[in-house]
């Protein structure tokens, strides 16, 4: 027996310490590249985000911006409300840049993308050469594809390695790079649009991200265009003791469309890492935006060593008249998850929605959630969150909603269910409502329970056994958020809440 | 540290005018505590998340604002029912005004008596379900409370009380600031319900700290109101034992700041609590601002909580809950629920809610619902469409929607008494 010992009462609690115990050996994405880095050196100041801005090869501008959140981040403290615990963050103790060596001089085309990266993606299941090629091949268009194109930005460390099928993009005028190309080539757009959504100012995370962001994805989708395949991002992190703070800006002008898909992972360490990323969307009239995360970092393991702090900043503003955005998660990694997608719903009959699940196991703490602010009339906005929590783990959401004076006829829908499995876990729930005028409807709603014993005698009952038919619970528990993922990551995200589960249940 | 102070420090001015009553030394040491908790705590401000929505500045200002008294010659709530009556004047208790204090099944005395003997059981309640209460949110107005109240009531029930007890706080001077404290300790078996009216003073700070042990049962009915220009900072603070229970209701209309705090912990098996509060508010007749806090910890297996909280404003009255079931590990088989609801009458009144869970036990079922909207158009027509003129019919509704709080109320003189209160501030505001 080891040293977790836990009450083993019959059935769930027993299989929980199983968990516990099994869960170190779960985590897929666990090894590291060697790769030569070229490195920064630790610490933030003034230098070293002047060193960023420069390496970047940035406009002054973008050099001035940087400073002025560094300036206030100096001035900021860390907040603490959230129901999350860790050990205070030396943010002295880090590297703020790291970049492959081989990208010193940035490549062409990902034919001269250092193989060693490339390899790195295939073995996490994106094939960006092959794509790459598909792409590159004359009349490629017409042969037939296996199924659906995503396009993809691949950021590794502090760097984007490459984005694919750039060329098929370009003629349906979609722009689709790297944050620190849109700099250099599309400064008009990144001038407007940067910092507009979550301005420097925003919160501590953010404000450090401003200053020390190092690459990101750029999507500027033109009026009228229905983007004509997903977008995706693959942030890695692979380099020791390093931050990641990636921007992501994404606008969709009038009547356009996108789906933007986001996944993470990190190699297995001992010591914590930092990721403060900030991501702003920004839909025009009639504009409609999907961004949908798997969010996989590394979770530490069983004793809570190691994993990922993750601080994340993530704000749609529902700009235009009868805009959309849709965010989608599935939150499963991470030692610590501090995430909250929001949507300011400016335009009239703008509608927000947000579909998560997040997954607490071992000594995960998760305390995520979102924040619907109406302030045009007829806006709608809907949230659905499915928290699972196992082990030792703490799992909260915490959100806003808020009907302006001026939202005339708003319309809230949320929904908030718990799950427990194990009796040393915890799911709370924060909700905040503020309702300013009548003609609004909120409805707010939360549950929180253990898997269903009748449930479970009814699938047992019929032949199943119980590690199947608390799968079946917990997929049934969670079906309303995995339909809302784009068929690409559902079956990801199936597995990986199967993954993150297996074994605590039944 | 010598640079010299601009402003005064809240806490400073608030503590300047108030002066420690005397007692036994268990009495001064347990009011000495209270100030160093709230020397600790310092008095509430607009960024504490606890009192986000409701503004504490009146609450924390030496002096109180004025508050006119509201001539009426309506009848007092619950003159029909029979009851022992202990009447406050502004804080201040009336030995004329009030009943004899004996009664079969209790003991009753004055706090200031419990507190001034060297042996009395209040040592063992008096300041520590306030105490108990400060963790994991402190509150501030609590512990001043505790520390420079000298008046109240201390209840022993030791049996079944035939009546209820009835506290009826009068409002007669436009400065008053009342503080009163109350004790309530039921024994096992035993069984008391208080009630609660008045207006009691321009500011009115009262901390009421119940024990309730195995098998007691407590119930509570309370009806604020009355002058529009009042303002109250009330605590409740409760501890059942196992197979005990804790009922208590209360109705709210006018006052300019009402913030009610009830704070029950559930230490034994089996226990049930309910609480349930309605709340009417119409900002035509001046401010209204109506805070429900309500904070239920389980930390024993089997146990039962009920939140019911209802709100109907209009004319820019403002509606605030924060509820919180906090579920302790082992606290297994817990049945938690808790509704908070709120019709908006109009465009300009607000309602604002924090309906909290904090679960770390497995085997529990608890839920939380939270709705706000303005009245129900479809259903306002069919009642049009009989004949119902439109003011009835959204009084009718108005009604409807309340019930669910108003039932909560187990016994039934009591409950038709609070219905006929409601019935007749919704009749007079229809003129």
């Amino acid at each position: 027996m080891s040293a977790v010992e836990t009450e083993v009462r019959e059935g769930v609690d027993r299989e929980t310490v199983e968990t516990v115990q099994a869960m170190g050996g779960k985590y897929k994405y666990g090894w590291e590249t060697e790769i030569e880095m070229d490195y920064a050196p630790k610490g933030v100041n003034e230098s070293i985000v002047r060193l960023i801005s420069e390496k970047n090869g940035e406009p002054e501008w973008m050099t001035d911006w940087r400073m002025q959140a560094f300036k206030r981040w100096k001035l900021m403290a860390e907040p603490e409300w959230a129901m999350v615990h860790y050990p205070p963050i030396d943010y002295q103790d880090q590297y703020y840049y790291a970049k492959p060596k081989s990208m010193a001089e940035k490549p062409k085309s990902l034919d001269e993308v250092d193989p060693k990266l490339l390899a790195t993606y295939e073995k996490l299941g994106i094939p960006l050469k092959e794509q790459m090629i598909l792409a590159g091949v004359e009349g490629a268009d017409e042969a037939p594809a296996e199924g659906r194109k995503v396009a993809v930005d691949a950021v590794f460390d502090s760097v984007s390695v490459g984005t694919t099928f750039q060329k098929e993009l370009e003629e349906a005028g979609v722009i689709f790079c790297s944050i620190s190309e849109a700099i250099q080539k599309h400064p008009e757009l990144v001038k407007k649009y940067l910092g507009s959504v979550v301005p420097i100012t925003d919160n501590f995370f953010a404000t450090l991200n401003s200053a020390v962001f190092s690459d990101g994805s750029f999507v500027y989708v033109p009026p009228g265009v229905r983007c004509p395949m997903e977008l995706s991002t693959y942030f890695r992190i692979n380099a020791e003791n390093t931050g990641q703070f990636e921007r992501t800006l994404i606008i969709a002008d009038k009547g356009s469309y996108v789906s933007y898909l986001e996944g993470c992972t990190a190699p297995q360490r001992d010591t914590h890492q930092l990721h403060a990323a900030v991501v702003e969307l920004v839909a025009l009239e009639d504009a409609e935006i999907k961004y949908s995360t798997v969010q996989n970092w590394y979770p530490g393991d069983e004793e809570g060593r190691g994993g990922i702090y993750n601080f994340v900043t993530k704000r749609a503003d529902c700009r235009g008249d009868r805009s959309k955005v849709m965010w989608t998660q599935v939150e499963t990694g991470s030692a610590i998850t501090w995430k909250y997608p929001s949507c300011i719903l400016r335009g009239n009959d703008s509608q927000g929605e947000f579909y998560s699940i997040a997954i607490a196991n071992n000594m995960q703490q998760a305390d995520t959630g979102t924040k619907m602010v109406h302030l045009g009339k007829n806006t709608k906005s809907r949230i659905v969150s499915k928290g699972i929590s196992a082990g030792k783990a703490q799992n909260t959401y915490r959100g806003l909603v808020s009907m302006h004076p001026k939202a005339k006829n708003g319309r809230n829908y949320t929904q908030c269910d718990s799950l427990l499995i194990g009796d040393q876990c915890g799911a709370h729930t924060v909700p905040y409502i503020e309702v300013k005028n009548n003609s609004a409807r909120v409805e707010h709603e939360a549950t929180t329970s253990k898997v269903d014993d009748d449930q479970l005698f009814y699938c047992r009952q019929r032949g199943m056994d119980e590690e199947q038919a608390v799968a079946l619970v917990v997929n049934g528990f969670c079906k309303e958020v995995l339909q809302a993922l784009p068929m690409e990551f559902a079956m990801e995200a199936q597995q990986l809440v199967a993954i993150s589960l297996e074994g605590s249940v039944g | 540290m010598a640079a010299p102070a601009v402003k005064q420090d809240p806490l400073e001015a608030r503590l300047s005018t108030l002066s420690a009553p005397k007692g036994a030394a268990w009495a001064e040491e347990a009011r000495a505590e209270a100030r160093s908790r709230l020397a600790a705590s310092g008095l509430p401000g607009r960024r504490d998340e606890y009192w986000k929505f409701t503004d504490p500045t009146s609450l924390n200002q030496p002096d109180a604002p004025r508050a006119a008294v509201f001539a009426t010659d309506e009848a007092m709530p619950f003159s029909d029912v029979d009851r022992l009556k202990i009447v406050f004047v502004d804080g201040v208790f009336d030995a004329e005004a009030s009943d004899d204090l004996s009664m079969a099944g209790v003991e009753i005395e004055r706090l200031s008596d419990a507190l001034n003997r060297d042996i009395h059981w209040a040592r063992d309640l008096f300041g520590v379900l306030e105490e108990r209460g400060q963790t994991p949110v402190v509150r501030p107005h609590a512990a001043l409370n505790t520390a420079f109240a000298s008046d109240g009531i201390v209840i022993h029930a030791t049996g079944r009380a035939p009546k209820p007890i009835s506290l009826i706080y009068l409002h007669k001077s436009e400065a008053s600031d009342a503080m009163l404290h109350h004790l309530v300790k039921v024994e096992p078996g035993a069984e008391v319900t208080v009630l609660e009216n008045g207006p009691a003073a321009a500011r009115f700070s009262k901390v009421t700290e119940v024990e309730v042990a195995d098998t007691g049962r407590f119930h509570h009915v309370r009806a604020q109101g009355r002058d529009h220009e009042r303002r109250a900072s009330t605590h409740m603070f409760a501890r059942l034992g196992a197979n005990a229970t804790y009922k208590s209701f209360t109705l709210t209309v006018n006052g300019v700041l009402t913030r009610n705090e009830q704070v029950v912990e559930l230490v034994g098996d089996d226990s049930t609590v309910h609480i349930a509060g309605a709340a009417v508010g119409d900002a035509a007749y001046g401010a209204f601002h109506h805070d429900d806090t309500v904070f239920v910890t389980h930390d024993a297996v089997n146990c039962e909580s009920r939140q019911v909280f209802k709100k109907v404003m209009r004319n820019g009255a403002e509606g605030v809950f924060q509820g919180k079931i906090l579920v302790k590990p082992d606290a297994q088989k817990t049945d938690g629920y808790q509704i908070s609801q709120s019709l908006l009458l109009d465009d300009d009144s607000v309602f604002q809610a924090k309906p909290e869970l904090e679960i770390y036990a497995d085997d529990v079922q608890c839920s939380h619902g939270s709705t706000t909207g303005a009245i129900d158009e479809d259903a306002l027509f069919y009642l049009r469409s009989r004949g119902v003129p439109e003011d009835i019919a959204t009084d009718l509704m108005v009604l409807a929607f309340l019930a669910e709080a108003i039932e909560e109320i187990e016994d039934e003189g009591l409950r038709a008494d609070i219905l006929a209160r409601l019935q007749g501030w919704l009749d007079r505001r229809r003129g």
